[in-house]
């Protein structure tokens, strides 16, 4: 079924999803955009680890099981990020990254 | 065209789409809910490279999971009707550039590298399959990961209770 379309079509998918998650990176300034564009980054990469392991490799389960570790490394991480994010807004009340700077003095 | 092409160019076409209005998206709660879909359609491309675990794992955590949260924490932290500022044009315009750059060379890379792709039967991994890797500490076996994570995730709860806790001297 997944014969007729070729390996690359899904990389350029997540190559394009990458950018676009890099592109957020830099020009959003709320803490949690931020961290939705880190995901949208973290999920292009699982793209790649399933494509290249169905095409390449479709005997063995390495993408399989690497993009699960990722899941749930991407998990800990957004549950860790959010509760910066709520003990800043605390402190600051605001999550703008350009009026939190405290520390930088 | 089949049919299944078709269904890639459509999960594909969404998960573009929806990834720019994620990122450009001048209302919080909406980009949220474009990342939902982004996250959907990616377990759809995973179901078409048949890996029916890994889409089921994808849906609960990452559309399940992780989008509830970070909702959450939108509705704690911003007014649902807030707008944010457009972003200086100098700023976006040399965001765009570093980013087309980008991609262009690594998609000349990947177009020009010609992977010899071997795909034979598409089958899709059985639990019991899963379970074995998960679990097993000899070869094609995963049970060191496995720890890490759930060591990671012990952490990474401990971490979050301590930090969003209330301090009491402060308030």
């Amino acid at each position: 079924m997944t014969a007729v379309i070729p390996l690359h079509y899904f990389l350029i998918v997540s190559t394009l999803m990458f950018f676009i998650g890099i592109y957020g990176f830099l020009t959003r300034k709320n803490l949690i955009t931020i961290l939705m564009s880190v995901e949208l980054i973290l999920n292009s990469v699982n793209i790649n680890f399933v494509a290249f392991n169905r095409y390449l490799f479709p005997g063995e389960l390495q993408g399989h099981f690497f993009t699960l570790f990722i899941i749930a490394v991407a998990a800990a991480e957004a549950a860790v990020a959010i509760a910066i994010i709520i003990s800043v807004y605390r402190r600051f009340t605001n999550i703008d990254v350009e009026r939190v700077d405290t520390m930088k003095h | 065209m089949t049919i299944s092409e078709i269904i890639f160019y459509l999960f594909s076409a969404t998960i573009i789409f929806f990834s720019i209005l994620t990122v450009t998206s001048r209302r919080i709660l909406r980009a949220a809910v474009y990342l939902l879909f982004v996250l959907v359609s990616t377990a759809g491309l995973y179901f078409m490279l048949n890996y029916h675990f890994l889409a089921a794992v994808q849906l609960t955590l990452y559309a399940g999971g992780i989008v509830v949260l970070i909702i959450f924490s939108i509705l704690l932290t911003s007014h649902i009707s807030q707008k944010f500022e457009p972003v200086g044009i100098k700023k976006q315009i040399f965001s765009a550039i570093a980013m087309a750059a980008g991609a262009i060379l690594s998609i000349m890379v990947i177009l020009n590298y010609g992977f010899n792709s071997l795909i034979t039967v598409a089958d899709n991994p059985t639990m019991n399959t899963i379970g074995y890797g998960l679990l097993n500490y000899g070869k094609n076996g995963y049970a060191l990961p496995f720890e890490v994570i759930s060591i990671l995730l012990l952490a990474a709860m401990f971490a979050s209770i301590v930090i969003a806790k209330k301090d009491k001297k402060t308030n």
